[in-house]
């Protein structure tokens, strides 16, 4: 069976549709493959956020922890899916656990390879923030929504 | 010939029906099973409950018509006359007009996909038109059911959401928040769109939840690719009379209540986004 190359995985993934194949193997230049087990964490708050996920395989969840109440889960992550965005800007450390709730694979991305390499190519690094905005601005207008309560008792 | 106190004939004049049976939901809607010879209601459409001696309200029809069994209408406990109809126990009378306005357009759908999103209580209107998609099954393409909610706590339907997942159909359910007990997705209901299996080309949707929720799936289905004409959802106002006489349910140029309550979306769009409506 002949094996994908790292940058045919990033070419093939939704995420990074469309996008030319020398920006793939620019990413592929920073990524590895990895597989998380049911019950195993990404990443976890407060921990510094040097890499992210490209999700493949599996279902990871997004919580976080409140005294008293234990993990409050708030976004579940799936194929075609990016999990972590505390990379793009500092302190880079996360905020949230991710967990994978069943088997996972992913591909890890070095964040300080990307924003190296970002860095580097100004033009590369505008096509990337464009595919991270987009998904920024969808995943703030989804917290909005279900910070609104739109399901709840109306009186 | 008496005449008969339905919709059509006497609009005004309510017929008893009585509790045959009464089931919680979550833990402030109940659903309640009526004995209603002779009334029904087609799926989408509505009932005017009364509460005697404390007032009357519109509630969607949750049963099938074509299926055998009673009528069912599920009722939130947050008002007067709401609470009243849903503390109703067997045997139990309350007055009922109706049917009333439009329905599900489950024979416009017939032969191509059909994507039924609901948020909400709004799962309790399109409960019909899912058990009569279901029961036609061979007459449509794929079939997914997408329904967001609150939280684990406040799915309805529980045990029948369950029995709607089979090989030939795709049931997916969200909450907005959920415990570690929880391994289903959370999010917003328009993030299970994008994972759903239906050919957009031919396909038709049904909507029904709280109005913010309609407008953001709505715009997401036609981002997937279904057209606006093949989008439907279900409006709700304060409707009163039920019979287009009042005017209290005005929308734009329709009355929610003889128009609809269920209604294209490229026919409402442009009155969804204006607040004085």
């Amino acid at each position: 069976m002949r094996t994908r190359s790292l940058d045919h995985l990033i070419c093939e993934h939704p995420f990074f549709a469309g996008l030319a194949r020398e920006y793939c193997e620019l990413i592929g230049g920073c990524a590895r493959n990895i597989r998380i087990d049911r019950g195993g964490y990404l990443f976890r708050e407060g921990e510094p956020a040097d890499q992210f996920f490209v999700i493949r395989h599996g279902h990871v969840v997004l919580e976080i922890v409140a005294p008293g109440k234990g993990p409050l889960r708030f976004l579940t992550l799936g194929p075609g899916d990016i999990a972590g965005v505390a990379w793009l800007v500092p302190p880079y450390r996360w905020v949230f656990d991710a967990q994978a709730v069943e088997l996972t694979r992913a591909l890890a991305i070095d964040a300080g390879c990307l924003r190296d390499k970002a860095e580097q190519n100004h033009d590369f690094g505008y096509e990337l923030m464009k595919r991270f905005m987009t998904l920024l601005v969808q995943r703030l207008h989804a917290a909005q929504l279900q910070m609104l309560d739109v399901y709840g008792s109306p009186r | 010939m008496a005449a008969r106190a339905d919709g059509a004939s006497a609009p005004f004049l309510p017929r008893i029906a009585r509790v045959r049976s009464r089931r919680r939901e979550t833990h402030d809607t109940w659903s309640l099973a009526l004995d209603a010879a002779g009334m029904a209601g087609e799926p989408g459409q509505f009932n005017m409950l009364y509460a005697f001696g404390i007032g009357e309200i519109p509630v969607s029809v949750s049963s099938d018509a074509a299926a055998t069994g009673p009528l069912v209408h599920t009722i939130r406990a947050v008002g007067a006359v709401s609470e009243a109809l849903a503390a109703l126990r067997p045997g139990a009378a309350l007055g009922l007009r109706g049917p009333f306005g439009t329905t599900w357009p489950l024979a416009e759908a017939a032969g191509g996909d059909l994507v039924i999103v609901a948020g909400g209580l709004g799962l309790a209107p399109l409960r019909g038109a899912i058990r009569r998609a279901l029961a036609e099954r061979g007459r449509y393409g794929r079939i997914a059911v997408l329904y967001g909610t609150r939280s684990p706590a406040d799915i309805l339907y529980r045990s029948e959401v369950e029995r709607w997942r089979r090989l030939d159909v795709e049931v997916a359910v969200t909450v907005d928040h959920a415990d570690q007990r929880w391994h289903g997705n959370v999010g917003v209901v328009t993030k299970l769109i994008g994972r759903a299996g239906f050919a957009a080309a031919h396909a038709t949707a049904f909507v029904c939840g709280p109005e913010i929720m309609m407008r953001f799936t709505a715009s997401a289905l036609e981002a997937a690719g279904i057209a606006p004409a093949r989008i439907h959802l279900s409006l709700e106002r304060n409707m009163k009379c039920a019979v287009g006489q009042c005017g209290r349910c005005q929308f734009g140029g329709s009355l929610i209540c003889r128009d609809g309550a269920v209604m294209r979306y490229d026919r409402v769009r442009p009155l969804l986004t204006i607040r004085e409506l």
